[in-house]
């Protein structure tokens, strides 16, 4: 039986790998991908680009103003001297701030009355204005305080001392890196077992296997192992990156986050042989593997968090092997989780992977054309 | 010329030419509607994916679980603690002691700890600014910090409450959002769906089904009719071009009347730049489709040239401005980051004709390069 499992998988991977181009896709498109996506996808902003408007002479203002300029998250892109010139340079996408002082800001100041500061932020993307906000609301509370203690104004009431835990610097790279591992573990996984009965299917190779001595179990783990010894491969090529090159802490063990990879790619393999078994074209296994591999992606955490999402949706989410996996990499990564505390993510994974791949199985001959 | 002289009784005038086009588009529109799978990339994915990301996908943070540490209850620390209740972003949960709630965090069960300690009240009175302690899981940082920010909202409101006399805040910040003063995530993620919609539709379609005619061999059957490489190019657009406006106007009225997202510029900007998007898209999947010759490899590179990029590199999602310069610079070759510009303004600003008419020339631009990249290589293929 053994001998019969190898040749097949031997004849899996040779088809996948003899062809140079089939060869090229399923190499280097993830590496050039885990590169560019880990730079793209952060949320942290740098080198903003905003414009002030200052109407006021004093020292005041060219203090706080200087603790923008001083700072690596903004760029001053241009000081304005007409009110009317903000509009075109926000809605141009310019800027994406403008910072509004006005006539009286020193004085106020001195006077002990509240001086007011006026941001504008461009909310087209929500998210960026949100977090833009945040950054400004925290250098005027720094200069706030020092304010109050060098002109003898009350202090305030008490201060809020904030740490994150297990991100310190709260970089979001080590939040995306770790779900990059599991996203192109994902879309190669997926890609090379959905197409691989549908194009069998298609050539009318498949009916020549069915009817060899070969047990449907058999075809089923010939078509599983080229899979898993992909996913495999290209996983750790992926977490040896995400480690040696951005340095995102790996806190926990090894045989944790194997045991998640080992049991995340068994369901991704089913589900991508059950689209495949159940299309009768490449195809139709290409748009089966989409509709499930771009909400497997959007509700599994990768991006926006579960949490946010409504009751409904966060039930859905409970199908997605991906979420429990970025739950697995990122625990093992970030929070130095054990196998113990993460068998709430291994077993419905396991269940994921064995009831698809029976279902595959079961397909392979009862498929109705 | 060829054709001429291999069928001379059909003529090579306008006339066959038209017919032979009509031919041609017929043979594709009834592709199309034989496939079930086109009619569900144009219609059932968009579908499925706004009400996804409608529905599901939002980066608002509300009802963060929290962790409320009072080691000595006064009224002071229950005019804090009543800010947080208060507020829609906080659910606070009352723990005896930091230990526990520092178990709750490892655990998962909230996503930050403020810890009054025994000695708050006594130093606001005596006016010496205690610290309270705030622990927030950092592994989404993004969260983290949005959490921060809702919390910084509560601590000032309470300072304001509790201070009477004097300002505690010497420079008073008043944040003006322009375009979507709610901070709605939906009113931003939606529009740029659309153009990770219209990337599929476009470019992974077209790019698997005209490999599969290389593939059957159908493809060379087809150029050594007498029809013409622009005709049998145009008999593939026009069919998935109709095909894709379809898809963009379902997105569109999705967005519109289902999500409430408001489409402040016109809907002829939009079609404008979306027909501008859906050439370069169907070009980008010609050419994918004639390189690679086989739908396996026209399949992957479709998804990791078009549709990857579009999510992560357009500025659907993650802001172009902060990464690195030469990701920025790579941004630059792609059709979506354009295209994404001209439906976040159009959708949330109106018609802004200087975003507008800079991001359309570039779709021209990048539209046109694409088919006749796919002419050259059409034609090449022949000899």
């Amino acid at each position: 039986m053994w001998r019969r499992i190898v040749a097949l998988t031997k004849k899996e991977l040779l088809a996948l790998l003899k062809d140079k181009r089939s060869r090229f896709v399923v190499i280097v498109p993830p590496l050039v991908q885990l590169l560019v996506f880990s730079y793209a996808a952060t949320y942290d902003l740098n080198r903003v680009p905003y414009a002030v408007f200052n109407q006021d002479q004093g020292f005041a203002s060219r203090e706080i103003l200087a603790r923008f300029e001083g700072s690596p998250i903004f760029r001053l892109a241009g000081a304005l001297g007409h009110e009317e010139q903000i509009p075109p340079l926000v809605n141009g996408k310019r800027v994406l701030m403008v910072l509004r002082l006005g006539p009286h800001f020193t004085r106020d100041l001195l006077l002990g009355r509240p001086a007011p500061l006026q941001l504008i932020v461009d909310g087209r993307n929500s998210n960026t204005a949100a977090v833009l906000v945040g950054y400004v609301r925290s250098i005027v509370t720094d200069f706030n305080e020092s304010w109050a203690k060098a002109h003898g104004s009350p202090a305030s009431l008490a201060r809020l001392d904030l740490r994150a835990w297990f991100n310190p610097n709260l970089e979001s790279r080590w939040f995306i890196v770790p779900g990059i591992v599991g996203l192109l573990t994902l879309v190669v996984t997926l890609i090379v077992t959905s197409l691989s009965v549908a194009r069998e299917r298609e050539a009318g190779t498949f009916d020549q296997l069915l009817v060899t001595p070969l047990r449907p179990l058999e075809i089923l783990l010939g078509k599983v192992l080229p899979g898993f010894i992909i996913g495999t491969a290209e996983g750790s090529f992926i977490i040896l990156m995400a480690v040696a090159w951005f340095h995102v802490p790996l806190r926990g063990s090894l045989p944790a986050l194997y045991a998640g990879l080992f049991l995340f790619l068994l369901s991704a393999i089913g589900v991508g042989l059950m689209i495949s078994s159940i299309a009768v074209t490449q195809q139709q296994g290409l748009l089966g593997a989409f509709l499930f591999l771009v909400p497997a992606i959007i509700l599994s955490g990768f991006a926006t968090p579960i949490a946010n999402m409504p009751p409904l949706i966060q039930h859905l989410t409970l199908l997605d092997p991906l979420r429990y996996f970025l739950l697995v990499i990122r625990g093992v990564f970030l929070e130095g989780d054990s196998i113990g505390l993460l068998w709430p993510q291994y077993w419905p994974m396991a269940a994921i992977g064995l009831v698809s791949l029976a279902a595959a199985g079961w397909l392979f001959r009862h498929r109705l054309y | 010329m060829k054709g001429e002289t291999a069928a001379p009784t059909r003529g090579g005038g306008a006339g066959g030419r038209s017919m032979r086009l009509k031919g041609l588009v017929r043979k594709e529109a009834l592709q199309i509607l034989r496939d079930p799978s086109s009619i569900g990339i144009a219609f059932v994915l968009p579908l499925i994916l706004l009400l996804i990301f409608g529905y599901g996908v939002s980066l608002d943070a509300t009802h963060v679980p929290l962790a409320v540490v009072v080691e000595q209850p006064t009224r002071q620390t229950a005019a804090f603690t009543a800010g947080l209740a208060q507020s829609e972003y906080f659910d606070p949960r009352g723990y005896s002691d930091v230990r526990a709630a520092e178990n709750a965090l490892q655990r998962g069960e909230v996503d930050g700890i403020v810890w009054l300690r025994d000695e708050f009240s006594r130093k606001v009175l005596a006016g010496g600014a205690p610290g309270i302690g705030v622990f927030v899981n950092g592994v989404d940082a993004n969260t983290a910090r949005i959490i921060e920010g809702y919390l910084q909202g509560v601590w000032s409101n309470w300072q304001a409450a509790a201070s009477k006399g004097g300002p505690y805040f010497p420079v008073k910040l008043e944040q003006r959002v322009w375009f979507n003063p709610g901070l709605r995530s939906r009113d931003f993620l939606v529009p740029g769906l659309v153009a990770v919609i219209m990337t599929l539709i476009g470019a992974l379609l077209t790019a698997m089904v005209v490999a599969r005619e290389w593939e059957r061999g159908t493809m060379e059957a087809l150029l050594v009719t007498p029809v013409r490489v622009p005709e049998i190019l145009l008999g593939k657009l026009i069919p998935y071009f109709l095909l894709g406006m379809g898809g963009l106007l379902f997105s569109v009225g999705m967005a519109v009347w289902l999500f409430a997202v408001p489409l402040r510029g016109s809907l002829w900007v939009l079609l404008a730049a979306s027909a501008l998007f859906l050439l370069t898209a169907l070009g980008m999947g010609l050419l994918i489709s004639t390189v690679a010759r086989s739908q396996f490899v026209a399949g992957q590179v479709a998804i990791v040239a078009t549709f990857l990029p579009a999510f992560i590199l357009s500025g659907f999602i993650f802001d172009i401005n902060s990464m690195p310069a030469p990701i920025q610079l790579l941004t630059r070759i792609l059709p979506a980051r354009y295209y994404v510009a001209i439906l976040q303004t159009v959708f949330l600003a109106g018609n802004i004709w200087p975003v507008v008419l800079l991001n359309g020339l570039a779709l021209l631009a990048m539209g046109a390069f694409f088919l006749i990249l796919v002419r050259r290589k059409t034609r090449k293929r022949l000899q």
